[in-house]
């Protein structure tokens, strides 16, 4: 119980988790709890009271019974890769590893699923299911290494959300451990179940409304070819038009991203792509499809861009080429990260109509707060990733960038968009929460969470913001330093 | 607030203080679909008009009650669609009763459900607070996912005064092919076709025969056509509406209609005698006599859901039923949107 010291309360609960899960997977030493202190999200860092890593879905279970019963609260855990501290543990409380449940359990073919459970890295479901011709679709940055159980907590997505939709729109069904311990279905075995669609309610829940502990994706055939066309503007709101022509030609591309000069520049410096250097704005349009399709649509991609102003138009004449154009953007953070010693990255989303607005009130809060600004954006689906350069060595530069991130998020919401496109609520943008929604709305929020974790056991203080909370703001802090999986991609 | 935002607002101030219950409805096309209410008619038709829609951003917002014909032909005039292709049963339907029914038409498994076009509500809760969800934007993860919440509650947690949804493009060109063959080769045949990258979005097997809707670029669809064989349908739009609209002969029968839920591969189930099969396989209508619970079991065994669609003379109950846990949560929520159980009150399940 929670009167008991914590020492106590932890030995306790050492003890009765060792009865149900083997005792080398219930971890209390310091050491041992020290890797689990933050997520990808470093600036938040706290050490849980104990982890445990259950194999199986009944141990899951009985975890959730003990902590139940001892009112103990518990943060759910994947691979720790997310971006918004959703997964930081409490310090009187229990860190709730899945990594153990990392089984694939069928790919059925037939039906275009996978089952699998939640520690399952993202690509290694597309990688089992490459021999039958098929994949999964939400391909999150950190794909190679966040798993699927966090992708369903997050709603990830990644850069071909606007043809492919983001995990919520990529689920069957889901194997759900209440708070009380309970195991229940959510979804089922056809396109549709009965009652609410509870599915989309717990995805994109952030480990708030109950334990993920099976999943059932959707299955997509593997596009027969994949064509990606380059297209320079001496212009950012020419390159912002451009978008919109695409679309107003009936284009929906798979991929649609745009890089500012500061950006594409730092990422030219770093990987080579070819992106010229002088140009105010470039813009990656990719189409798939089958092989007459993406013919036809390269084409008229090429055209339009052409038509839109582009000064330039490059289309990648094989697969070494396409891989170059990309990498060069799937680069551009830790392309940034060079010529930064720190920088923040924020994660708005906007009417993309706005994005000229947007991108001017930047440039002049960059010149206000003394701060550098690269921009990308996943243009296709609004979602904006302004990189702040700040030097957290210099007094008050990080405060600066604070300030300078969170009149970015308000302005996002002012033009109608939303304070996190991809990354997630956490504990990073609890406060802008406030910005964004009104008490009421907030209220049922709490209610809904009331609903499935009455006692507020589950990763209490996340997602969303107590009315009385409403106040300060805060930012995704990435220390060059101190970057944790510097392998990944980020974009 | 309009004027018919407040009036809708005030009725639902005064049921919830008598504690009245409401039945809500639109132009009342699928009123034959759920458990009936008991309640005073609620006509939400008058809230009604296109808010905002802007054909570059590929978003359309619009008051409840406007017409799907409305929609429709706007969305015509700039090249788009609405990708989930909602039912017009007698040729009507708003727009807010398609979100709310949840239903989708033949296009469903490749265009979507009504929540996976879903961005943003405005709604009225059960004492009348209007809230607004999600927004007018294709990524937002702040906040749980209410708006998609209301997609297929049929009114039971709030009233939805505005949607906004996210349209597509229209195929810049479709055809569609017919090929003899018996149910269990179809099947199969569909099973095969789906692995690969073809750019379907309409697979229908009816009177034996499969229909594949093709919808691309003419270059896709000419190499498709020959790939696969089989003749081109004439008037073939007026196939996919008329099976969409349950305008088909094997809709007008008399009995019992089920629309059966499962994996596509199923292979066909004992009780489907002259099923009608959509969705590539994953939804099927049945006109049957059969004892519910039987139909129920195998349906079940199989791993999907039977719902039953129109009732004919006896009663059963139209939804599956939901396990005791599942079913608690479900009226925890109502109890949540809606505390004095106004809103459409048992039409998806027991309160």
């Amino acid at each position: 119980m929670t009167e008991l010291n914590p020492d106590a309360l932890r030995e306790r609960l050492r003890k009765r988790f060792a009865h149900h899960v083997d005792p080398e997977f219930v971890l209390t030493r310091e050491e041992e709890l020290r890797p689990y202190e933050c997520d990808g999200l470093p600036a938040y860092r706290r050490l849980p009271l104990i982890v445990v890593l259950p194999g199986d879905i009944t141990q899951v279970q009985r975890v959730m019974q003990i902590c139940h019963e001892e009112r103990v609260p518990v943060v759910a855990r994947g691979a720790g890769t997310g971006l918004s501290g959703g997964a930081l543990p409490l310090e009187h409380g229990v860190l709730l590893s899945l990594a153990r449940l990392n089984a694939i359990l069928e790919i059925d073919p037939d039906n275009l699923r996978a089952r699998v459970q939640p520690g399952v890295r993202n690509l290694a479901i597309s990688e089992a299911a490459k021999p039958f011709g098929l994949y999964y679709a939400p391909d999150p940055s950190s794909q190679i290494a966040c798993t699927i159980g966090g992708n369903v907590a997050e709603n990830a997505g990644g850069v071909h959300c606007l043809k492919y939709g983001l995990t919520v729109n990529n689920l069957l069904s889901l194997e759900i451990v209440t708070v009380a311990g309970e195991r229940l279905t959510i979804g089922g075995g056809g396109l549709d179940s009965p009652g609410y669609d509870l599915l989309a309610l717990f995805t994109g829940s952030e480990g708030m409304l109950g334990i993920v502990v099976e999943v059932v994706v959707k299955l997509l055939p593997l596009p027969e070819r994949a064509q990606v066309a380059m297209a320079a503007f001496d212009d950012v709101e020419q390159a912002g038009q451009a978008v919109a022509d695409i679309i107003a030609a009936g284009i929906l591309p798979a991929g649609l991203e745009m890089m500012d000069n500061p950006s594409l520049r730092a990422a030219e410096d770093f990987v080579h792509a070819g992106y010229p250097t002088d140009a105010a704005a470039i813009l990656l349009c990719e189409v798939d499809g089958d092989n007459e399709e993406v013919s036809e649509e390269i084409a008229r991609v090429r055209r339009r861009l052409l038509d839109s102003g582009a000064r330039e138009v490059r289309t990648a004449v094989d697969d070494a080429e396409r891989a170059r154009l990309w990498a060069g953007r799937k680069a551009a953070f830790p392309a940034v990260g060079r010529i930064s010693p720190d920088y923040y990255c924020m994660d708005g989303t906007i009417p993309r109509k706005h994005l000229p607005r947007v991108l001017r009130e930047i440039a002049a809060m960059s010149q206000q707060y003394q701060l550098r600004a690269a921009n990308v954006f996943h243009a296709g689906d609004g979602n904006l990733h302004p990189l702040i350069l700040y030097d957290g060595n210099i007094p008050g530069e990080l405060e600066r960038a604070e300030t300078f991130g969170g009149r970015i998020l308000e302005l996002c919401v002012e033009v109608g968009g939303s304070i996190t496109g991809e990354h997630g609520v956490g504990l990073e943008k609890i406060d802008q929460m406030c910005a964004q929604f009104p008490a009421e709305e907030l209220q049922l929020f709490h209610a809904v969470k009331e609903v499935f974790d009455p006692a507020g056991l589950l990763n209490p203080g996340k997602a969303i913001p107590t009315l009385n909370r409403c106040a300060e703001f805060g930012a995704m802090h990435v220390k060059a330093g101190d970057l944790r999986f510097p392998h990944l991609e980020r974009f | 607030m309009s004027d018919a935002t407040a009036a809708l607002q005030q009725a639902v101030k005064q049921a919830s203080a008598d504690r009245s219950p409401l039945q809500l409805h639109g132009s009342d096309s699928k009123g034959f679909y759920g458990n009936t209410v008991q309640g005073q008619a609620l006509d939400l038709k008058q809230h009604q008009g296109i808010v905002s829609y802007e054909p570059t951003e590929l978003v359309l917002t619009a008051r409840c009650g406007t017409s799907l014909q409305e929609v429709e032909a706007l969305l015509r005039e700039n090249g788009q669609y609405l990708s989930f292709d909602p039912p017009r049963f007698q040729g009507q339907g708003t727009l807010g009763g398609a979100i709310a029914a949840g239903l989708g038409g033949p296009g469903r498994p490749w265009g979507g459900a009504p929540r996976d076009v879903l961005l943003g509500v405005k709604l009225l809760d059960g004492k009348g607070q209007v809230l607004r969800f999600g927004g007018e934007v294709m990524k937002n993860v702040a906040g749980y996912d209410v708006s998609r919440l209301m997609a297929g509650a049929l009114g039971t947690l709030g009233i939805l005064l505005e949607v906004s949804l996210k349209v597509l493009p229209r195929p810049l060109e479709r055809d569609t092919l017919v090929l003899e063959m018996n149910r269990a080769r179809a099947i199969a045949r569909l099973r095969e076709l789906c692995r690969q990258a073809i750019p379907v979005d309409g697979a229908c097997h009816y009177n034996g025969q499969l229909y594949l809707r093709l919808s691309g670029s003419h270059a896709s669809i000419k190499a498709w056509r020959q790939r696969i064989g089989g003749e081109s349908l004439a008037e073939h739009s007026t196939f996919w509406q008329r099976l969409r609209d349950h305008d088909l002969s094997h809709f007008r029968k008399q009995g019992t209609l089920w629309r059966l839920s499962l994996p596509p591969a199923t292979a066909t189930l004992a009780c489907e005698q002259d099923s009608l099969l959509d969705w590539a396989g994953a939804q099927r209508w049945l006109m049957s006599s059969l004892p519910a619970a039987q139909i129920r079991e195998q349906v079940r065994i199989s791993g999907g859901h039977a719902e039953v669609f129109r009732r004919g003379p006896d009663q059963t109950a139209p939804f599956q039923a939901m396990s005791e846990p599942l079913l608690a949560l479900h009226r925890r929520l109502k109890q949540r949107f809606d505390p004095d159980g106004i809103l459409n009150p048992g039409r998806l399940f027991d309160a």
